[in-house]
Formats: C-alpha cells, sequence, structure tokens
C-alpha cells in the first residue's frame, strides 16, 4: 500500500471528511438563514415605502384628480434614485412615469405584484421590482414601486461569502484532515511494528507511549499492562513447568523405585503388602501435589463466581486455627488465637479457609525455634480489622525467612533452605497468595523479631445483612 | 454392614469393573450402566440404596441425570464422582442435587465410607434421634452429655460434635476428610494428620479409663465406632 493511499483510508483522514462536509452544510445553513432574514427585512421596508408614496399620490389624486396626479408623476419621476410610476388610460396606453415596458396582463392584477419591468432611461436586462398597482375610476390605473437591485445584491454578496469560505473550509479540512492523519499514521504504525516485534517472539518490547495522555496513549498503555501481565503469566507458566518436571519426577521415580525393588526381591506376601501400601502413599501425595496445583491455577485464572459468599472471617480463622491448635501444641507449639468477630469479607470459604489452614500449618511446621529441645515455642494468629480490610497475622518464633527470600518463597514449589527436610510440598504459601490475590487481597511476610509473621489481607465486606457461610456437603 | 443395591452409572469400563469388583468384594449387589440414558432409567425404577454417578457421561451428563431424577421426585442418594475436583465443581455438584462428592482419583476406602454413609440416612421426614448408645457410652444431643457407664464425661463442644458424627455412624467407617467436612465444614486437604491428634484427644477422653475401646481405628481407612471388638 503506498503512502498516500493508506493517507486516504486512514479513518482520520475519513472522520476529517465528514467533518469537512458537515461544516459545509452548517455554513451554508447560516448563511442561508441569513440572507432570508437579510430578504426579508429589504422587503418589508420597500413595501412601507411604497405604502407612504401612494399615501401622498392618493392626496394628491384626492386634491386635482388624474391630471394632478400625471403632473406630480412627472415630477417624481425624473428624480435620481426615485421610485418606480405608471399612470396608464383605459385603453393601457402610459400617461406619465419611468416605467416603460412590463410584461402583458401585470396591470390587471390589482394589489402588491413582483414583477420584471423596463426603465424608460436605460434598458438593463433582468431588472425586477416590487410593486403595487390601483385601479383609479376610468378606467385608469397607477402603479408605485421599488426596483428590487438591493435585494439581488444582497443575494449574490450571500452567494459569494459562501463560495468563498467553501474554498476556505475545504483548504483547511484538507490540510487538518492530512496532519491529522499523517500524525495518527505515524503512531500506529509505529504501534503496529512492535506488535510484529512482540509477536515475532520478543515479549520484553512494550508499545510506544508518546507521553501526552491521548486516547493513543491510553490504548498503548492498557495494552502494555496486558503484555505484561501476558509476561508474567508465561514466566509463571514456565516455572511451573520446569519444577512440576522437578518436583513430580521425584516423587515418581521413588514410587517406580519400590515397586521395582519390591518385584526384584520380595518374596513373602508382607514385604509386597509393604510395597504396596508405600506406592499408595507415594502416588497420595502426588496427588495432593496435583490438587495444590490446580487450586493455585484456579486462583490465579480469578473467580468465576460459584463458592462466593458473605462469611465472618473471623469465626473461620478461629475454626481452622483450633483445628490445628492440637498438631500444634504435638510440634512442641502453643497456638494463641486473637480473631475479632463480625470480619465479614466475601469471598469462597473453603479457599480462603485453605489459605489460613496453610499459613498455621506453615509456622507449626517451620516454626518451631531451632536446636533440639528448644523451649516451647508460641504461635500466635491474630484476625482484626484494618482499616477497610480484614488482617490475618500468623507469627511464629522459628529461624523467620530473610528479607531477600521473601518474594521467593511465594512462589512455587520453592522450600528454602532447611526447609527442604521438612515435610510440606512447597505449594502452601503459593496457594495462599493465590487465593489472597482473587479475592483482592494480599500476602506479605514480615520480621516478627525473631521469626516468621504473615499477613493476609482481604477487602471488609460492605456492611450488608449476614448472609449464610455456604454450607459443604449437608 | 447389611447388603445394599447400589447403581453405578460409568462410562469408563475399566473404572466400571473396579467398582463393581470391589463393591461385590464389600458384599453389596451392583448394578452397572454405561451411559446417562440408561442409567437415568435404572435410576428411575428405583429401589437402589445408593447411586454412584460419573459427572461426565454419554447421551445425557451427570448433573443432568441428577436434575432430571429429583424433578421426577427420585430421593435415592447420589455420590457425585467426578475427575473435576475444585471447590467450585463441587458446590455445583451439590447445588445439582447430588448428596456427597468426590473427586478422581480416589481411595476405594473413601468411597465405600461415604456410600455407606449414604445409604444409612434417614428417611426424610423420620424424626431426629436426640440420643444416641453405643455399648455403654451415651450421647444426649438435648442436654449436650455425655456418659459412658454412668460416668459422665466433659467435652469441649468440637469434641461433641465429632463423638455426635461417629454415633451417628456407629459400624460404620467414617474417614478423616468426612470428619472435617461434617465437623469443621471444610473440604481442603489439611496436609498434616490434623484429624488425628483430634481424635487421640477424644480417645483418650471416652475410651482410656474403661477396658473395652469402642473407637478403632481403621487401617488405610479412617475411624469406626462400635461396641463389640470383631
Amino acid at each position: 500500500m503506498t503512502t498516500l493511499n493508506k493517507l486516504f483510508r486512514a479513518t482520520a483522514f475519513k472522520l476529517t471528511l465528514v467533518i469537512f462536509g458537515l461544516s459545509v452544510v452548517g455554513s451554508a445553513l447560516v448563511l442561508g438563514v441569513v440572507a432570508w432574514q437579510v430578504i426579508k427585512l429589504v422587503d418589508a421596508e420597500t413595501q412601507q415605502t411604497i405604502e407612504e408614496q401612494a399615501k401622498g399620490l392618493a392626496e394628491q389624486y384626492d386634491a386635482g384628480g388624474v391630471r394632478r396626479l400625471g403632473q406630480v408623476i412627472d415630477k417624481r419621476s425624473h428624480q435620481p434614485g426615485s421610485s418606480l410610476y405608471l399612470l396608464t388610460n383605459n385603453a393601457g396606453e402610459p400617461l406619465a412615469g419611468n416605467v416603460a415596458q412590463l410584461p402583458p396582463g401585470v396591470l390587471d392584477q390589482v394589489g402588491v405584484v413582483d414583477t420584471p419591468y423596463e426603465t424608460v432611461d436605460e434598458t438593463a436586462p433582468g431588472r425586477r421590482a416590487l410593486a403595487r398597482i390601483f385601479a383609479l375610476p376610468g378606467g385608469f390605473r397607477l402603479l408605485v414601486g421599488r426596483d428590487l437591485g438591493d435585494r439581488a445584491r444582497i443575494g449574490a454578496v450571500m452567494i459569494h461569502a459562501m463560495a468563498v469560505s467553501l474554498v476556505f473550509f475545504a483548504a483547511l479540512a484538507a490540510l487538518g484532515a492530512l496532519f491529522v492523519a499523517r500524525r495518527v499514521l505515524r503512531r500506529i504504525d509505529a504501534m503496529n511494528r512492535s506488535a510484529r516485534a512482540i509477536m515475532a517472539g520478543d515479549l520484553s518490547l512494550r508499545l510506544p507511549v508518546s507521553g501526552s495522555g491521548d486516547e493513543l496513549d491510553r490504548l498503548a498503555a492498557g495494552l502494555n499492562d496486558m503484555l505484561a501481565r501476558i509476561g508474567d503469566l508465561m514466566t509463571g507458566l514456565r516455572e511451573v513447568s520446569d519444577n512440576i518436571a522437578h518436583d513430580l519426577r521425584t516423587p515418581l521415580t521413588r514410587l517406580r523405585n519400590h515397586a521395582e525393588a519390591a518385584l526384584r526381591s520380595a518374596d513373602d506376601p508382607a514385604a509386597y503388602r509393604i510395597a504396596l501400601e508405600r506406592t499408595i502413599e507415594e502416588s497420595d501425595g502426588l496427588i495432593r501435589v496435583f490438587n495444590a496445583l490446580l487450586a493455585i491455577a484456579r486462583a490465579e485464572a480469578g473467580a468465576d463466581g460459584a463458592g462466593m459468599s458473605a462469611f465472618d472471617l473471623g469465626e473461620a480463622v478461629e475454626s481452622v486455627a483450633e483445628l490445628y491448635a492440637p498438631v500444634a501444641e504435638e510440634n512442641g507449639a502453643a497456638l494463641k488465637i486473637e480473631a475479632a468477630q463480625g470480619l465479614m469479607v466475601v469471598g469462597n470459604r473453603e479457599l480462603i479457609g485453605q489459605a489460613v489452614a496453610n499459613l498455621i500449618d506453615n509456622a507449626v511446621k517451620h516454626g518451631a525455634p531451632e536446636g533440639e529441645g528448644a523451649a516451647k515455642t508460641e504461635i500466635t494468629v491474630v484476625a482484626r480489622r484494618d482499616g477497610a480490610s480484614i488482617a490475618v497475622e500468623v507469627g511464629d518464633h522459628g529461624p523467620g525467612i530473610p528479607a531477600e527470600d521473601r518474594g521467593r518463597a511465594l512462589e512455587r514449589f520453592v522450600r528454602l533452605e532447611g526447609a527442604r527436610s521438612r515435610p510440606g510440598s512447597g505449594l502452601g504459601l503459593s496457594l495462599a497468595a493465590a487465593v489472597m490475590h482473587m479475592h483482592g487481597g494480599a500476602l506479605r511476610l514480615d520480621d516478627n523479631n525473631p521469626g516468621l509473621k504473615v499477613t493476609a489481607t482481604l477487602p471488609a465486606a460492605a456492611e450488608t445483612p449476614r448472609l449464610p457461610a455456604a454450607q459443604a456437603a449437608a | 454392614m447389611s447388603p445394599m443395591r447400589i447403581l453405578i452409572i460409568e462410562d469408563d469400563r475399566e473404572a466400571a469393573a473396579y467398582l463393581v469388583k470391589a463393591f461385590r468384594e464389600a458384599g453389596h449387589s451392583i448394578d452397572h450402566a454405561a451411559d446417562g440414558v440408561t442409567g437415568y432409567d435404572l435410576a428411575q425404577e428405583g429401589g437402589y440404596d445408593v447411586a454412584i454417578v460419573d459427572r461426565m457421561l454419554p447421551k445425557m451428563d451427570g448433573l443432568s441425570l441428577i436434575g432430571a431424577l429429583r424433578a421426577q421426585g427420585g430421593e435415592t442418594p447420589v455420590l457425585i464422582l467426578s475427575a473435576l475436583g475444585q471447590v467450585d465443581d463441587r458446590v455445583k455438584g451439590l447445588r445439582a442435587g447430588g448428596d456427597d462428592y468426590l473427586a478422581k482419583p480416589y481411595s476405594f476406602s473413601e468411597l465405600l465410607a461415604r456410600v455407606e454413609a449414604l445409604a444409612r440416612r434417614r428417611p426424610k421426614g423420620a424424626p431426629e434421634e436426640t440420643s444416641y448408645r453405643v455399648g455403654d457410652l451415651t450421647l444426649d444431643r438435648l442436654s449436650r452429655k455425655v456418659a459412658r457407664a454412668g460416668e459422665e464425661i466433659a467435652l469441649q463442644p468440637r469434641e461433641f460434635r465429632l463423638l455426635e458424627y461417629l454415633m451417628q455412624n456407629a459400624g460404620k467407617v467414617v474417614t478423616r476428610t468426612m470428619l472435617l467436612e461434617h465437623v469443621w465444614d471444610y473440604h481442603f486437604d489439611p496436609q498434616t494428620n490434623v484429624i488425628d491428634v483430634h481424635m487421640s484427644r477424644l480417645r483418650a477422653k471416652i475410651d482410656r479409663d474403661f477396658d473395652a475401646p469402642l473407637l478403632h481405628t481403621v487401617r488405610g481407612a479412617g475411624y469406626m465406632l462400635r461396641d463389640d471388638p470383631q
């Protein structure tokens, strides 16, 4: 496509043409209305002049009859810039006046007429007059009129103005269209080039943003945000597939090894039994990892509305904490629960409950102080209102996570040094973070001095009548 | 457990054959349908204690089948068996009229326990029992009192609900996920042996000071409250 061709096809160009057409029609309308009003005014004035003159002539006629009238008309006719007069007898022959020629039959129409005429002095073609015709006794006719040259001149001026403005508009519109179309085209071409480069595989490229904040900029910024999100998802996907390969291969290998070893060396039913039980155990572990991965993927893809309800997060936190309290105690940790009531949130109770459970589970597993025989530790679980959001804090006094590792700790399958020897899939915190994001909240890791403090925040529900929490199996 | 009549609607032949064999070994009588329409017709004829329905079936999907069955007034308890195992899928399944939902892959002991628990449900309209007795252990739901051999046992509210659920299902296997669902109203995987710790605390209260244990651990499956040790 040639540049010119492209220019003519550009939306901006077409738009400018439409605006041009509309402004021509608009200005024609305005000028037309003005001309019409002016002509109406001129006509009204002309008629009034005619009326006054006719009145004067009528007085003369009353005083001296047709003869006197003829004299007056004769006299008036020869004054410069005079009105038009014609007096005829009953045979239609002119007796006095400055009108030489009239179309036949005009004088028979008594009243106001708009007619072509010719004067006595000059024979300029195409003159028109507005005139009033009176019938006098004895078959005499009197015409009093005014030339309509003024009216014609106004019309001509208007048409001229319209033509000039049209040319002016056209030039302006063409220039504007060219300017806008070229400017927009240049930017869109640049965006297109970037888009093609991105499609070709360079996901780090972004569309150019001019900084003017106009609609093209906003479009580019929106698309760039979308690209950033796609990039994140792609990176996440790649990392996950790498991690799945690693974290599922390990238990799969173990599972296979156990089965193989049993086949090779076991010779009594009890040994087979043990091997099979271990196999089932391993596969249960694998299923668990799969389920966690699926739950994270679902949560990251966003809520689909099913299973959403308003419920009391404080109550939910309390019941989950109570579920874990005996386990914590067995692990040498006292679970201290401080959950306020009436902390209403809207969300998936099941998923949020699981997220809270993961946080507590995490604290129970990793929150014990280092070293054997360490004193009994305390894990605090707090649910409280924090401005417009609800915060759930789980704090332990374990080794904690160094500040530089905290971001990484939320990624899938990441099990930090020291945690690898302990049970866990490395998915607990990722799932909790994904669930919080899905509900418009966040998950933050802080120092508990010493230990780790995980804070999950969720937006508080607007003050609405309480809905019943979703029931699981009845 | 008295034998039950169970209808299995599952299109995968191998999975169906496995289920039929396993349930027969557990002493139940089984009918099998390989598609939704056949399954619906069989279920309509009635007389089943429980129907196990796969979600994705040829000719008529599982949820539509259950919806149609319920619309016709069919009250057969239905357990939905599905590869779709996320929270939302479960909610949809139960809303469609299912009584329980189990995601694939499942363990057979879990499925068996759930099916037996479903079949045992009271018929609609029957009055709810207000007290339970297993051996010399009694639980009164109204006064919320628990006693063994006439001696009152003090339980925490959650322990009371645990025991209540176990007594409702006395003589049946109750799995850990069933306990989590019915006592805590959660369905997620708690990762840790949280339920076991609660159970050992309950056991300490109801069994420790008495000769015959009532609360038994069923290896690889869950727990069972029963009087006569077998």
